[in-house]
């Protein structure tokens, strides 16, 4: 995972509320096996509208989007997440997210910062006043800014700290595999196992 | 005394079932939790959690395989891990090779990880292929206290068994294959109390629609939803299923009902349930994990079942919904503009206008199946209400069992029969139609009553028209060709 505190790019206004992993990423991209190259299913339904904002030449390259409220919801694919992220995306922010994107987009790099629904208007006012305007996202200051309009977002610590570090999560447990193990030891007979398979 | 103290404390205290309650009053999923911590995160981090139970299908694994291979790593505990093959697969000739190219590929891609890391696979075919949520419980292997999860967000249906059972992503499917824990943030708890009692022709279904159209689909983020008060007592464990299947649409992490006799009594005997000294024991601890007396949940939301109507949706998620007596509704009187913006758009496709009696909807298509309504309670409340009538001209009826296992009990019962007799396709097990990633989708426009659990756009294939509905309306609404109750059916027969 790549470290970074802060970059500047391109963001992309993204009007509407509810955007969910469906149209985020439809389900017929779901088949594919690896874990790379699903920029073609980002929006996939939403892309076929030469008026959909991703279409417009001056958000072509963006790395940000500011979505409305409620970005993320629905089914727990990660694909959501591969997609933005192959697309070029490095940070999307909205005043509400579903929480198992949330969860998804910390793992791949992928910054969710929660601003108010206010900064959502005012970000959306900013760029849409200069369509292709650099946002910077700052991971330090938690701070998203366009020119002189500065509007914070929240992200957990946690997160915050691993994208800073570019942590992988695995190798963080791994520190603890003593106490796993002794927990193991602990563990009820009764609890399930798969193996031996009983008929 | 330092936190991480205390929270061994209450681990030694749930452990030991006779020892007084000396800390404060726990919910039900507050004990699980503590239960099952393995290292308390300090400083933000979160806390780490042991995971009893990974169940794993096609769609969401491959990736996780594929980064367990690139980092050289094993998986840990193939003993408590189990994959089943449903997303992808046909419900016809399903001794053929799958046609759709990136269905078999996915597929092919399970069975050879499921061969090289040593876990146990139910393919297409097997006796114990199924949904992945549905398979779990009808081996006992899902049970009360566990914590079970899955790469799949409606995981949460094993709450209703009183695990704390949560959808997780691809990178948390690996890492729970690669440490068999998974880092996780404290959730805040919610009650859901549902009290009453139920009117004939209203079910589980009608419920969880209801509670999602109340709080809203971010209404429970953040959230591990509770589902308690006497209808919840009084519904079967599979209607349980049904409602904790559904928490996922509320924005909830998962859903949980606190186990009683009844899951006692539905555990007992299935292939991986304890047994012996072990179930003994089980139960025991088991008899501890409903909410204590005076614990506090951090919301509360109350649904009276006494009043409760058929439930279903209008629009193009599941928290727009009303009661079948209802119509649609006017996006004009939503104050929200973001629900408003959203209703607007949802009627445009959903091709629908506002003032429409819901009762007046025609459907193309009913759909009966999905891990929300596709067990074998769900087959026989359906099939007693169409057992000897007529479809109505024109509709489409798929219905498509859970499992293997459940189609053959059908077929065991004549269900089968009832359906083939309608007019109804009688298909093989599977996700199906839910979300259309196999041949059963819906064509453009089309518009179906659907026993599942989305109604998102496309969901049922592209520009298909999806209302969520319970079993005993899919059955009415086949029978009426109009979004229908069982007491539309009655009065019907009453006029005549």
């Amino acid at each position: 995972m790549q470290k970074f505190t802060t970059f500047s790019a391109v963001a992309a206004p993204l009007r509407r509320s509810n955007v969910d992993t469906d149209q985020i990423i439809p389900a017929v991209y779901l088949k594919r096996i690896t874990k790379t190259g699903f920029e073609d299913a980002l929006f996939a339904s939403w892309r076929n509208d030469p008026e959909f904002v991703l279409n417009q030449p001056a958000y072509k390259k963006a790395e940000v989007l500011i979505a409305g409220p409620d970005f993320g919801t629905g089914s727990s694919r990660e694909h959501a997440v591969w997609a933005l992220r192959d697309y070029g995306f490095k940070a999307v922010l909205s005043a509400k997210f579903a929480d198992i994107f949330r969860g998804n987009a910390g793992k791949q790099g992928l910054v969710a910062g929660q601003i108010t629904e206010e900064a959502t208007e005012a970000l959306w006012a900013a760029i849409e006043a200069n369509p292709g305007v650099q946002i910077t996202i700052d991971l330090e200051a938690k701070t998203a800014s366009i020119g002189g309009l500065v509007v914070p977002f929240e992200i957990d610590e946690y997160t915050r700290w691993r994208l800073i570090e570019g942590l992988d999560d695995i190798g963080l447990t791994l520190r603890d595999e003593q106490s796993i193990t002794d927990f193991e030891a602990k563990r009820e007979s009764w609890r399930p196992k798969t193996l031996p398979a009983r008929p | 005394m330092p936190t991480y103290l205390t929270a061994q404390l209450n681990l030694t205290f749930s452990l030991k079932t006779k020892v007084a309650k000396l800390t404060k009053p726990l919910t039900l999923a507050e004990k699980v939790w503590n239960d099952h911590l393995v290292v308390k995160g300090e400083d933000g981090a979160p806390d780490l959690l042991y995971i009893d139970l990974h169940l794993v299908h096609e769609v969401t694994s491959p990736q996780a395989f594929d980064g367990l291979r690139l980092a050289g790593r094993k998986v840990r505990r193939p003993d408590l891990t189990i994959a089943t093959e449903d997303h992808n697969t046909p419900t016809l000739d399903i001794d053929k090779p799958i046609a759709d190219v990136t269905s078999r590929t996915q597929i092919e891609a399970l069975r050879k990880n499921a061969q090289e890391f040593g876990i146990r696979i139910h393919s297409l075919g097997d006796i114990e292929q199924g949904i992945v949520h549905v398979v779990g419980p009808q081996l006992g292997l899902t049970m009360p206290g566990i914590t079970v999860v899955c790469g799949d967000s409606h995981t949460s249906t094993h709450g209703a068994f009183g695990a704390l059972a949560m959808g997780i992503g691809t990178s948390e499917v690996e890492h729970v294959l690669a440490t068999q824990t998974l880092p996780l943030t404290p959730f805040k708890t919610m009650a859901i109390n549902v009290d009453g009692k139920l009117r004939p022709g209203v079910s589980a279904k009608d419920i969880i629609l209801a509670v999602i159209a109340k709080i809203g689909t971010g209404g429970g983020q953040g959230y591990v939803l509770e589902y308690r008060g006497s209808a919840i007592e009084d519904l079967s464990i599979e209607a349980r299923m049904t409602i904790c299947n559904m928490s996922i649409e509320a924005g909830a992490r998962a859903g949980m009902v606190a186990p009683d006799e009844k899951t006692f009594e539905y555990l007992k005997g299935r292939p991986h349930a304890p047994e012996g000294a072990d179930w003994l024991a089980a139960v025991e601890y088991w008899r501890t994990l409903p909410t204590d007396v005076g614990a506090k949940f951090d919301a509360e939301v109350f649904l009276d079942a006494n009043t409760l109507d058929p439930f279903v949706t209008w629009g193009t998620n599941p928290g727009q919904g009303v009661s079948l007596n209802e119509r649609v509704p006017d996006p004009e009187t939503i104050g929200d503009p973001n629900e408003r913006a959203a209703a607007e758009r949802a009627l445009e496709y959903m091709d629908l206008r506002a003032g429409t009696k819901m009762k007046d909807i025609k459907v193309d298509t009913v759909f009966l199946g999905s891990c929300t309504n596709s067990r074998i309670e769900d087959l026989r409340a359906a099939a007693e209400i169409i057992r000897g009538q007529t479809k109505a001209d024109g509709l489409r009826m798929l219905v498509v069992p859970g499992s293997a296992r459940v189609r053959l009990q059908a077929e065991a019962e004549g269900l089968d029969q009832v359906f083939k007799d309608f007019g109804a396709e009688w298909r093989f097990a599977g996700c199906s139609m839910c979300l259309g990633m196999n041949p059963d989708q819906l064509a453009p426009g089309e518009r179906a009553a659907s026993t599942s659990n989305r109604n998102f756009e496309g969901r049922q294939g592209k520009g298909a028209r999806t209302h969520l509905v319970s079993p005993l309306v899919a059955a009415a609404t086949a029978i009426r060709g109009t979004l229908s109750a069982v007491a539309d059916l009655i009065a019907e027969h009453e006029a005549n």
